[in-house]
């Protein structure tokens, strides 16, 4: 392991000395620093009566890793062949440091893409692909040569140039598209479903090594993925879409602990989620009145409120399960939730256990917990009856 | 094991199905032809020498083969006639190929980027000239072509010509007709590559800076290949051996070789040499119909 970084260390350092290859773009205003890299400013993109991309507007970043998560057909892709230059925007504006970039083509745009199915050239060598792009751009022949030699260490492709790419494996073409798209230092690099086509295992790893090359570079990366735990595991920022429009921007911690909607609430994660009435409010502390599940005491939201029917919302790790109700000192004791039923379910996966718990009302509340010692004299088993409590502070108040 | 006996005998007899095919529609009338090429000319009936006759004895097989000889073979060679032929041909065969590839290719290219519906109506548009016979078609175009034909009416009627033109029997209505007879062979394998062709390839070129005409000359035209070396031998093979359209469309002031072949044959009756003409062509076109074959081999194998 070791080695290995110390390989990534030497490629990438004389890297980061030589000067950005000229693109044949109009020069662009300089990088300023209270402009983002990129601003998206109410694009839509129509196919025929379909909207895929629905007006979202948003702002990347110099040196940022933003992921674009959604379900399949929620307009991610299309949003990303638009920074490309695949897809025109029927409305809206795409900026690259305050410069519209709507006029220039593929070609002509300083962003480069790494594609889903790796689109590497079957009739190319491994250098061959690489060095695609650089004599486009009309790099000198032994700068290419530097070049791709010095992409090829990054993604540790070494003693594998001359190969075509029916000659490699599955994880070897992701390198290889990774080190072509990587390779004329665009100043922002766009990633569709990058890791897709990997086996989980090796997919975990490249995240990992998609993470560190980022920093390393300290360029500019996007990528598109379906996968939240590949967005939340890479991503510093995440833009959740759904239906063409960009439902929440934030941190992946922002987006698990304080979604903006009981989609992605639900979209993100596991969570129990109950509708209910607002009671009372008092001292920052909401009362809630649920149709299923008693009544909850949660945490008043930063946001106002617009409306008195809202849903309250634990995650399952946010869920205690004790035999009987968790005793406390008298002030907190009444403002801890407990609900009273009896374990259905239970699923040993290994780190974690998690339990379904049918309420006396017939709701179900899921928890789960982890294993945090190798023989657990104190297992919940099924028909037992439990007390499942969690803290105002963990609940979430959603609007529909 | 008893499963691989179901198995066998029907498995075994499609093997071998093309080889007895081979052997009887083909070596074997090859075999006809060339003893009939290594023999004479004669007026009898047949109409060369020697003729073998089993019933005549082993002696008399003997003395036929010894009157084989090379000698037909040598005249192609020493006169002109065959020599300007087969060059004719071949250069025949040459121009038109460019010209269908030249044409076929970039129709072949757009319906391959038409939306998919599209794409079977294209499809059918090429196909739909073989519901009428190709004879019948070629007598079409002498119609179009000839002194008071469609075309002259046309370019008379908008001033553009003063006096009809003469297109038949010239090599430009040759090369017209072997265009317009040959062009869906070249289309067809043409779009079958090019449609196969991955888009986000030429997306990917695109991407990593290449211009339109980079992203045609470096991606698409050399994915390509294969199909482009199916049409040019689809074509080339049979342009090369090609009759009826010379004889129906071009003067008669120079021959192709089947042309050469069939005077031979049907006017001269000299069976010989025209066995022997069907010889040398068949050796012609041996390279070109190997090549063929070995790209169709390795297509399959790529697959």
């Amino acid at each position: 392991m070791a080695e290995d970084d110390v390989k990534i260390e030497s490629a990438a350092e004389p890297a980061k000395a030589e000067p950005v290859i000229a693109l044949p773009v109009p020069a662009l205003p300089p990088p300023s620093a209270d402009l983002p890299l990129l601003r998206i400013e109410n694009v839509v993109k129509q196919f025929g009566s379909f909207r895929a991309v629905d007006g979202p507007s948003l702002d990347i970043r110099r040196g940022e890793f933003f992921a674009l998560l959604g379900p399949s057909g929620c307009g991610k892709t299309t949003l990303l062949r638009m920074l490309a230059g695949f897809e025109t925007p029927d409305e809206g504006r795409i900026l690259l440091n305050g410069h519209d970039i709507a006029q220039y083509l593929p070609h002509e745009r300083p962003v480069n893409m790494m594609f889903q199915n790796y689109a590497l050239f079957p009739h190319l060598s491994v250098r061959d692909n690489i060095a695609f792009g650089l004599k486009r751009a009309g790099m000198a022949r032994a700068d290419i040569a530097t070049r791709v030699a010095e992409m090829v260490a990054l993604v540790k492709l070494e003693g594998l140039e001359k190969r075509k790419p029916d000659q490699l494996s599955g994880g070897q073409r992701q390198r290889v598209a990774l080190a072509r798209s990587l390779a004329r230092r665009p100043q922002v690099l766009l990633l569709d479903e990058p890791l897709a086509a990997l086996d989980k295992k090796l997919r975990e790893s490249t995240q990992l090594e998609l993470m560190e090359l980022q920093r390393r570079l300290g360029m500019t990366f996007i990528i598109v993925t379906h996968d939240q735990e590949e967005a939340m595991t890479v991503a510093g920022r995440i833009g959740v879409m759904d239906a063409g429009r960009l439902e929440q921007v934030a941190t992946p911690r922002e987006l698990y602990e304080a979604p903006a909607s009981r989609w992605i609430a639900e979209f993100i994660g596991d969570i129990n989620v109950f509708d209910g009435q607002i009671e009372a409010r008092e001292h920052h502390r909401l009362t809630v009145l649920t149709r299923d599940a008693g009544v909850w005491a949660v945490a008043e939201p930063r946001n106002p409120l617009t409306k008195t029917t809202v849903s309250v919302a634990i995650r399952p790790e946010k869920v205690k399960l004790s035999r009987r109700s968790p005793a406390s000192d008298a002030a907190h004791v009444h403002s801890l939730n407990r609900l009273e039923g009896v374990v259905t379910d239970v699923s040993y996966l290994g780190g974690l256990t998690t339990y379904k718990v049918k309420l006396d009302t017939g709701a179900i509340v899921r928890s789960s917990m982890a294993n945090t010692t190798r023989i657990d004299m104190d297992a919940y088993g099924l028909s037992q009856r439990v007390v499942a409590w969690f803290t105002p502070d963990d609940c979430m108040v959603l609007e529909q | 094991m008893s499963e691989r006996h179901i198995f066998a005998r029907p498995a075994r007899f499609a093997a071998i199905a093309p080889y007895v095919w081979m052997v009887l529609f083909f070596l074997v009338p090859f075999g006809f032809v060339l003893k009939i090429g290594l023999s004479q000319t004669a007026i009898a009936q047949p109409p060369y020498t020697p003729v073998f006759d089993v019933a005549e004895g082993v002696a008399a097989i003997r003395a036929a083969f010894a009157a084989l000889s090379l000698d037909n073979f040598r005249l192609l060679v020493s006169d002109d006639l065959y020599v300007l032929s087969y060059l004719r041909s071949l250069v025949v065969a040459l121009v038109s190929t460019a010209i269908l590839l030249a044409i076929g290719y970039p129709i072949a290219y757009g319906m391959a980027r038409l939306p998919k519906r599209w794409q079977s109506v294209a499809m059918m548009l090429v196909i739909v000239p073989f519901w009428t016979s190709f004879l019948i078609r070629i007598y079409a175009w002498i119609n179009i072509l000839q002194h008071d034909g469609l075309l002259n009416q046309i370019l008379l009627a908008l001033h553009i010509v003063a006096a009809p033109v003469v297109w038949l029997s010239t090599d430009s209505a040759m090369y017209l007709g072997i265009v317009y007879s040959y062009l869906p062979f070249m289309i067809l394998p043409l779009y079958a590559t090019l449609a196969k062709l991955e888009p986000s390839l030429e997306e990917a070129a695109a991407d990593l800076g290449a211009a339109p005409s980079e992203v045609f000359w470096l991606v698409t035209f050399p994915l390509s290949l294969p199909g482009v070396a199916a049409g040019v031998l689809l074509c080339f093979i049979p342009i090369v051996g090609e009759f009826v359209i010379p004889d129906l469309l071009a003067g008669s002031n120079s021959l192709m070789i089947g042309q050469t072949l069939w005077l031979e044959f049907f006017t001269n009756k000299d069976w010989p040499v025209a066995s022997a003409v069907a010889i040398v062509l068949l050796a012609l076109l041996l390279a070109p119909l190997l090549l063929y074959e070995r790209l169709q081999r390795r297509q399959l194998e790529a697959r």
